[in-house]
């Protein structure tokens, strides 16, 4: 039987036993382990951007602020810029493309929701790589692409479309869509219908209807969305690489290159560190208009 | 997110109407049409791949006739061989790894835990990025000296795996009735002894999800295995990554094919397995 | 009905699948009426009232409201508010911008708009939590807004769906008395649909009781208890003791009692059903009363005392009604004799157990089951037809 309680399930009701001995065989190992490999690699990465690399790598212990400092330095200032600009771009794209589709699944049939998120989520299950350069065959000069374009007679020499930065949006976009629409849909699909169908009945047309009440209720999910898409596009430097062609690069690439190439450690991580407070800012915007929303400006 | 939305009384109230009430929305003409183009954008290169796997040619371009030479010659291709044995032992050894804390991680977020410290720690490598986990691992092992090699991409894949097993175990667990538990105490039986036979069984299907989960997605990471892998030991996604930058050879398109295929079955199986129990009411 | 009907329900059918929700409903309602849809859960009074507001179509029948046909109205253009079960308040907006929400629609200027909402909360008692969010709101109040929003649109006819089933029994009593008294100040029509027949029989001017997709009777809520239509109603309504017979001159020809005294319009010798309301049956000295039983339990409930006594002969106990406490113990003899009693028609009886009894209903109707009744098959009344 459902509890019919207010707002709670029967686990959310079961009491909390209190946190003592018995906890421990189960929180240990686990919290243990991400301390381990998660918690302290970061904390090192922290502490390394207060450092300068050494001349044959490794470190100089001397604290200083440099690798903040060079985050404003025009030429890492364009590209964090540059990479700011196409991840938002992505985003937004993906927000336009993603909210009809999730829309969509969630006024579909149940069996017919099912299969289409299944349907969504499949694309991702395709290696990653494979995927990315699938979007080099078909955007390739002789690519697939340019042969349709040619064979329908549209154009009569290739266009170059790989290599620039509108083909990384395009590779970025479809990496990520998927992770727009699903918190999309799971926020429109939780939506009270009788919400709806109140608007509707006080005089609201279908579209003001849609514009009042389903679309400011489903920007928590919107931004969820958008915590997904923004800063892993930003991160990303497979993408920029192979089907920007180095060309463009993004932060991603950047950070890479500081390990593997410049060896600038301490750089490096300042950059990823960068990149996860931008994360930490999108996510604390998430949670405020979330609460915002329900709560109203003023604490009730 | 936003509690208000979802009323528990208008669900309750239902459960008194007769089941198939049609909602009268009326969906805008033509909204499906954005659902398929979006469907076409998401699979066009997917097709691509798969119908290139059947072509009788090398070139990448040109289409020569239907073969289905490359599938054999892909298991020829001792690169990519080895890719995929390394890929299997990494995601075998991080889903072991992640299934067990996981799971323990879960049930003890959820019987011991109140405020929501443990748990956003436990779910923040599902959201942090990979390049951050990448090169932090890295630098950890370095400076521990510790080699590069299989063990490290484990242990690093099993971080992020463990995180996604303990989201999905909790979401199951918030679905129990804990009345169970508590009968089970009530006769008598220990915390551990009631974990094991109560606890554990209803939660084997979510922890199965889980583990699936954590394998596939163990088998298609790029990221962190590039920068906590020792370059003799490339995994299969790092393979592909050197082929796509110095040249492809058509097995590719074989081997995308086979995963796909492999990842479609382990999806259904996972979205069959928590449905087949059930949500205990 | 001797002015037009607001509004006019005409052969209204509706249907889910194979189920048969509605079967050719035909009711009419009065300006400035309270009137209540009442029945069990599934008999329709729900899908009637959602399709008056638009959210379903009905397969055939008219609506009209004020002679407009209603049904080719889309729901955002009929002159019908609704406030729901789960009252739908928005929740990212304020009381003020809640109630506000239809007249924004409607497009009605910016200081009038906020005359009228200041006007309709002071009405319904909400002018301090004007900034407030419905989250931050109690039951009660979140029940105010939902109404305040829809009243201040004065709409022809205002639909309550299940109005006071949320509410905790205390606040439920207090918003029954509210909800008239807000009727009778505002002066418009309100029809409330619900499965309790309390609620309904205090608020309501009328009431159509529904069963199964079918009207069993449209009355005042005296006429529903004193002169039921049918077996249905009769238990429905409060509680009733039935006793199944052959219809007389005089009344009901009942197995095991005799004759009960009743005035009727059926034939002498159609099969009929006695109905005796607790408070009519009248306790007396076991010696010298025809009909005798013994006490089994007495319930005091305050104001009164309810008696169940077992006769002889009589599958089930007789409920009889006293005032306050009282001295009868269990076991005691005690004689019977009826006051008032109303007659139905006895339908088929397969149909008269009662399958669709409402767990709410306080009905203890008691059946009576004769020794020599005949099964189904030889019953006069029409077979009821047995929906999904």
């Amino acid at each position: 039987m459902t509890s019919t309680l207010q707002g709670t399930t029967p686990a959310a009701r079961a009491p909390r036993a209190r946190r003592g001995i018995a906890s421990l065989p189960f929180l240990a190992p686990g919290t243990i382990f991400l301390i381990v490999f998660m918690a302290i690699p970061v904390g090192l990465l922290f502490f390394y951007t207060f450092f300068k690399r050494g001349r044959f790598g490794g470190l100089v212990f001397e604290f200083t602020l440099d690798n903040w400092i060079k985050l404003a330095e025009p030429l890492y200032l364009g590209v964090i810029l540059q990479s700011i600009v196409l991840a938002l771009i992505v985003t937004v794209l993906a927000l336009l493309i993603g909210y009809p589709m999730a829309y969509a699944i969630a006024g579909l049939s149940p069996t017919w929701r099912t299969v289409a998120l299944i349907a969504i989520v499949l694309p991702f299950w395709t290696n990653f790589l494979i995927r990315t350069y699938a979007w080099i065959l078909l955007l390739n000069n002789a690519g697939w692409v340019n042969q349709w374009l040619q064979g329908l007679g549209l154009t009569d020499e290739p266009i170059s479309m790989l290599y620039t930065p509108q083909a990384i949006v395009v590779g970025l976009l479809y990496m990520y869509l998927p992770l727009m629409v699903l918190p999309l849909y799971a926020s429109l699909q939780q939506l009270d219908p009788s919400l709806r169908e109140a608007a509707t009945n006080l005089g609201a047309s279908p579209w003001r209807a849609f514009r009042t009440v389903t679309l400011p209720l489903s920007l928590p999910g919107a931004l969820t969305g958008c915590i997904f898409v923004f800063v892993p596009a930003m991160s990303n430097f497979v993408i920029p690489e192979l089907i920007g062609g180095g060309k463009t690069i993004m932060v991603g690439n950047l950070v890479r290159d500081q390990f593997f190439e410049a060896r600038d450690w301490p750089f490096g991580a300042t950059l990823a560190l960068l990149l996860t407070i931008l994360l930490v800012l999108v996510i604390l915007v998430q949670t405020a208009v979330s609460r915002r929303l329900t709560e109203g400006p003023r604490r009730g | 997110m936003a509690d208000a939305t979802v009323n528990p009384s208008t669900t309750a109230m239902r459960e008194l109407e007769p089941a198939a009430r049609p909602r009268a929305v009326r969906k805008p003409r033509g909204i499906l049409v954005p659902l398929w183009l979006g469907y076409a954008f998401l699979y066009l290169p997917i097709l691509v791949v798969v119908i290139m796997s059947f072509n009788d040619s090398e070139n990448l371009f040109v289409w020569r006739g239907f073969s289905l030479r490359w599938y054999p010659e892909l298991f020829q291709n001792e690169q990519m061989m080895q890719g995929l044995v390394n890929t299997l032992i990494v995601a075998t050894g991080a889903t072991a790894i992640a299934t067990v804390l996981g799971t323990l991680l879960a049930y003890g977020i959820q019987h011991y835990t109140r405020g929501g410290f443990v748990r956003a720690f436990a779910i923040a490598p599902a959201i942090l990025p990979d390049l951050l986990l990448g090169i932090g691992l890295l630098t950890l092992f370095s400076l521990l000296s510790i080699s590069l090699g299989l063990h490290s991409v484990i242990l690093a894949h099993a971080v992020f795996a463990t995180a996604f097993v303990t989201a999905i175990v909790l979401a199951r667990m918030a679905t129990l009735d804990p009345s169970l538990e508590e009968a089970s105490r009530d006769l008598g039986a220990g915390p551990v002894r009631t974990f094991m036979r109560v606890t554990l069984p209803q939660l084997a299907p979510g922890i199965v999800a889980g583990a699936l989960l954590a394998f596939t997605l163990s088998l298609d990471e790029f990221v962190i295995a590039f920068f906590t892998t020792a370059p003799t030991q490339p995994t299969l996604p790092i393979v592909i990554y050197s082929m796509v930058r110095f040249g492809v050879t058509p097995e590719v398109n074989a081997l995308a094919s086979l995963l796909l295929l492999v990842s479609i079955v382990t999806v259904i199986a996972a979205q069959r397995l928590t449905r087949l129990t059930g949500t205990p009411k | 009905m001797t002015t037009a009907p607001l509004l006019r329900v005409e052969g209204v059918r509706a249907v889910y699948g194979d189920t048969v929700a509605l079967h050719d409903i035909s009711l009419d309602i009065a300006d400035n009426e309270f009137f209540a849809l009442l029945g069990p859960s599934g008999c329709g009074k729900t899908t009637l009232l959602r399709s008056i507001a638009g959210f379903e179509t009905p397969e055939s029948g008219r609506i009209e409201v004020d002679g407009r046909d209603l049904l080719r109205m889309p729901p955002h253009k009929r002159p019908v508010n609704m406030m729901f079960q789960s009252y739908a308040l928005f929740p990212h907006m304020s009381v003020e911008r809640n109630v506000g929400y239809g007249l924004e629609a409607e497009g009605v200027g910016r200081s009038e708009l906020r005359s009228r909402v200041q006007e309709v909360m002071a009405v319904v008692g909400l002018e301090h939590l004007a900034t407030r969010r419905p989250s931050q709101l109690s039951g009660g109040q979140r029940q105010r807004v939902a109404l305040a929003r829809a009243i201040v649109k004065r709409p022809r006819l205002l639909l309550l769906d299940e109005p006071l089933s949320a509410l905790d029994r205390q606040v439920r009593a207090s918003m029954q008395l509210e909800l008239k008294r807000l009727q009778h100040e505002v002066g418009l029509t309100f029809v409330v649909v619900t499965h309790d027949q309390e609620e309904a029989m205090s608020m309501a001017d009328r009431i159509a009781v529904l069963r199964d997709g079918r009207l069993e009777q449209l009355a005042s809520p005296q006429e529903l208890y004193a002169d039921p239509a049918t077996r249905f109603v009769a238990s429905f309504i409060g509680t009733a003791n039935l006793f199944d017979g052959t219809a007389t001159a005089t009344g009901v020809d009942v197995p095991g009692i005799g004759g009960v005294a009743a005035t009727h319009a059926l034939a002498a010798g159609d099969a009929a059903t006695a109905v005796v309301r607790p408070e009519d049956v009248e306790l007396a000295v076991a010696a010298t009363s025809s009909l005798r039983g013994t006490v089994v339990d007495t319930y005091f409930l305050g104001g009164a005392s309810t008696i169940s006594i077992e006769v002889p002969g009589l599958a089930a106990p007789i409920l009889a009604t006293v005032h306050g406490a009282t001295r009868i113990a269990r076991g005691d003899a005690v004689g019977v004799r009826f006051g008032r009693a109303a007659v139905v028609a006895r339908e088929a009886a397969a149909a008269s157990v009662d399958d669709d009894a409402d767990a709410d209903a306080d009905a203890a109707a008691s059946d009576v089951e004769s020794g020599d009744r005949s099964p189904a098959g030889d019953a006069p009344a029409p077979q009821e037809e047995v929906s999904a």
